[in-house]
């Protein structure tokens, strides 16, 4: 399998008044063709690295790594100028909730359109016909309508099916998706999570999946990295994920409620320091 | 060494012991992000700067300001004895100044009292309220606003007489609509919020939601709107002086003193200009202040 | 006796063509010492049943009685000694300029209790958070301890009703599990009556005996958790939500 992404002992600090916190701690994993997840608690990193590969960290925060190569080309080298051009049109990024990421005063059509013609200098009647194609492989019906339309005036599930497709719509290698379903309602999960799914494999992208749901992410991915305290602790093929042999690991699965398996009391994880201490796993290939 | 260690140590805590030692704890952290704005540690600087003047004034100025001497009328900078020189009467400008201080920080004082406080009670009651007291109190609002300041100020100065005080009530009455409209528009964001709705399911009357739950909340944003217009209002009282509105002479009010200074602008240009440098001074130190106040009170731009 | 009884219950928004009906003819009813779900997605209403019953929402029309009594236009304040609510957001719910001390404290001198430092210290012992959160700050405080502080709030007047409006949804596994085995003591110890509103059916399936499947404002489907762990749903929009959940 093709590399397309390779992290070596990634790094994320934060300055703070007590010294200085290390929000990941020396990551290292790599991305071919495939859906990598990223699972772990808030504060375990997550986010943070994901961020920290389109070099989305904000000073006084600073990402450190051996090297961050997109296709053998480290980014970390690559100017400001550079890094702009690999954002959105080489990797892309969906967030959590679509109402923060869509300007809500332009209709939907024209922030489709500016996102194509900003990377292809495209004329305009040729970005309009791109951008109903791209609605249309969302599953939206009736695009057309959906280009006049606002932002408010989209459902959640809607909304983030809209990112999607803008974000695709550059044609990027790499696709990180930060919690991209856990503001929608389950039925519409499904329906984004199906898109996704088909938009990575008939382009051959690379996904990252973010995501605090382990459930989720065994069901969709390929391949998971579980992270505590900004280090990876395990890393397992997706669908043996509830085989999964990390204390943290069977920890997280056994304190969620289960239909199936009716219990008094959950279990409650017992968080033992040394899961910190560890060494960080290879998430390499 | 170790002393100050442990009390940093102490004031620094995640888990305070007490009531006291959690409110001291909140103001340190407070403090330190403040000191680490330079320019509002200058701004600060200067108004402490300011107050001991104020409160040393016999004792710091090297004349009488009110003192004549017409031998010594228009003395250029740096004049023996005279180091600011000394105005068309031979008062010494520098006595002048520092005695003018007490004035200012008078009517800043007496502004800061009235219009804000004026304007969180309009605001929040407004807001918190709604309906027609909303209606109303936002409607007498738009009055006072859809008036240019000055001219307001001019004309209450005129219906009440010339002097400090009148000059005092007239900016305070002209300021206060700016606070009511923000203390409105934070009041009507926080009333939607849970821990409202929260302490309402505890049976908590209006006037309590007001003053202990939204009040706490909207005094920080005020106090940095306040500091951030204090330039204003001494160049409003400046500006009544200078009209000779304000302050009445002998009264070494730093406006008044620039209106006397007019008359020899282009030939003895420091009677004027060292009230403006004063004036200038202050109303950065204030801006310069509230700048940093906003990086330490305002909610929003923190954590 | 049922502790809540609601009939033919509707809510809205605005006025003439603004006007939102959030919900339409709800009616069930909560046996003292049951704990009930109530289920659907964003903007199915399930949280405006809550707020209704509170008195923080819109206008109603039909009938709500608690603990025996109808509801008016207006609530007693003796309503708020027998019904208490925990919110969604713990990061929402907390004054920020209020240390835990003051939450507490305002909410029991509020019910007129005197003796406030025994209850305070009482109470959180019984969230599980002890003395030495007692003076911190909602941003000293992860949010799982913010829910803990919540739920020591709702419970300061010791109620009998607790209104729980997805108290663990903004919080992570693992912290949800601990929140969720906290509730179940406190329904255990306390005797306490729960109506809680989740959009996670394991968590409805884990905590509660009955529940309402609801879809835009309007109850589907009333059905017991045994039902539910066979999955024998009648609706199908409730079929649908339980296959999504599993």
């Amino acid at each position: 399998m093709s590399t397309l992404l390779d992290v070596e002992n990634l790094w994320v600090k934060f300055p703070t008044r007590n010294g200085v916190f290390d929000a990941v701690r020396g990551v290292s994993f790599t991305l071919g063709r495939e859906r990598l997840g990223i699972v772990g608690e808030s504060g375990s990193g997550k986010s943070m690295t994901g961020r920290a590969i389109l070099r989305l960290i904000r000073a006084p925060g600073m990402v450190e790594a051996d090297h961050i190569s997109l296709e053998g080309q480290d980014l970390l080298k690559m100017s400001e100028k550079e890094m702009r051009d690999v954002r959105g049109q080489r990797i892309s990024m969906v967030m959590q909730d679509p109402k923060f990421s869509l300007n809500p005063v332009m209709t939907i059509g024209d922030q489709i359109m500016e996102a194509y013609r900003l990377h292809t200098n495209a004329s305009k009647s040729v970005a309009y016909t791109k951008s109903v194609e791209m609605l249309e492989a969302v599953s939206i019906r009736d695009p057309e309508r959906v280009m006049r339309a606002y932002p408010h005036e989209m459902s959640g599930g809607m909304g983030q099916r809209i990112m999607i497709a803008m974000m695709l719509i550059p044609n990027p290698e790499i696709l990180i998706a930060d919690e991209p379903t856990s503001a929608l309602d389950v039925s519409v999960q499904r329906q984004v999570l199906d898109i996704m799914d088909r938009l990575v494999k008939e382009r051959g992208m690379g996904l990252i999946f973010i995501s605090h749901d382990l459930n989720l992410v065994s069901d969709f991915c390929d391949r998971v990295l579980i992270m505590y305290a900004g280090r990876i602790v395990e890393v397992c093929e997706a669908d043996k994920l509830h085989e999964a042999k990390h204390p943290y690991t069977r920890g997280l699965l056994n304190s969620l409620p289960r239909l199936d398996k009716p219990r008094d009391r959950l279990e409650v994880l017992q968080r033992d320091p040394a899961w910190s201490e560890a060494p960080s796993v290879s998430g390499r290939i | 060494m170790s002393d100050t260690q442990s009390l940093r140590a102490w004031l620094l805590t995640e888990t305070p012991t007490s009531r006291r030692h959690a409110k001291l704890s909140a103001l340190y952290h407070g403090w330190l992000s403040f000191r680490s704005n330079t320019m509002a540690m200058i701004g600060l600087l200067i108004l402490v700067a300011l107050v001991l003047i104020a409160v040393l004034a016999p004792w710091l100025s090297p004349h009488d300001p009110f003192e004549q001497n017409l031998g010594q009328r228009l003395l250029p900078l740096g004049s023996e004895g005279h180091v600011f020189g000394t105005d068309s009467l031979g008062r010494d400008i520098l006595s002048r100044l520092i005695y003018g201080s007490r004035i200012t920080l008078y009517i800043v004082a007496l502004v800061a009292l009235i219009a804000p406080v004026v304007g969180l009670l309009v605001g929040t009651v407004s807001g918190y309220v709604g309906g027609w007291v909303d209606t109303v109190l936002m409607r007498i609002t738009d009055i006072f606003l859809a008036f240019p300041r000055l001219v307001l100020a001019l004309a209450f100065v005129a219906a009440l007489g010339a002097g400090i005080e009148n000059a005092v009530i007239a900016i305070s009455l002209t300021a206060w609509p700016p606070y009511a409209r923000i203390a409105r528009a934070e009041t009507l964001t926080i009333r939607s919020s849970d821990y409202i709705a929260a302490i309402k399911l505890q049976g908590a009357s209006a006037l309590r939601i007001i003053t202990k739950h939204i009040w706490p909340l909207c005094i920080s944003s005020l106090i940095v709107r306040v500091t951030l217009d204090m330039a204003g209002i001494i160049l409003a009282a400046a500006g009544l002086g200078f009209l000779g509105l304000g302050a009445q002479p002998p009264s070494p009010e730093w406006g008044a003193m620039i209106s006397e200074g007019r008359r020899f602008i282009l030939d003895h240009w420091w009677v004027a200009t060292m009230p403006g440098l004063a004036i200038f001074t202050v109303s950065l130190a204030f801006n310069l202040l509230g700048d940093g106040l906003r990086d330490v009170l305002d909610p929003k731009a923190g954590d | 006796m049922n502790m809540l009884e609601i009939k033919d219950l509707n809510v809205w928004f605005g006025h003439s063509h603004n006007r939102v009906n959030a919900v339409k003819g709800a009616t069930f009813s909560v046996a003292e010492g049951e704990s009930f779900g109530l289920v659907g997605e964003s903007g199915s209403g399930k949280s405006t049943i809550l707020r209704a019953i509170t008195g923080l929402a819109g206008q109603w029309s039909g009938e709500i009685s608690v603990n025996g009594m109808q509801l008016g236009k207006k609530r007693e304040k003796s309503f708020y000694k027998t019904v208490q609510m925990v919110f969604q957001d713990p990061y929402a719910s907390l004054h920020p300029r209020h240390s835990v001390d003051q939450v507490l404290g305002e909410t029991l001198s509020l019910h007129g209790f005197r003796d406030l430092d025994a209850r305070v210290v009482k109470l959180l012992d019984d969230v599980g958070l002890g003395q030495k959160f007692r003076f911190r700050y909602p941003h000293q405080l992860s949010g799982g301890q913010r829910q803990r502080v919540a739920i020591a709030r709702a419970l300061a007047p010791e109620p009998k009703l607790l209104l729980l409006d997805e108290p663990t949804s903004a919080l992570d596994v693992s912290v949800q599990a601990e929140i969720l085995n906290l509730l179940v003591d406190l329904r255990k110890d306390r005797g306490l009556t729960y109506v809680m509103v989740s959009h996670d059916l394991s968590v409805v399936g884990h905590m509660c005996d009955r529940l309402a499947v609801m879809k835009s404002g309007e109850i589907v489907e009333i059905l017991n958790v045994a039902e539910l762990r066979q999955l024998k749903a009648q609706h199908p929009y409730s079929q649908e939500l339980l296959q999504a959940s599993l």
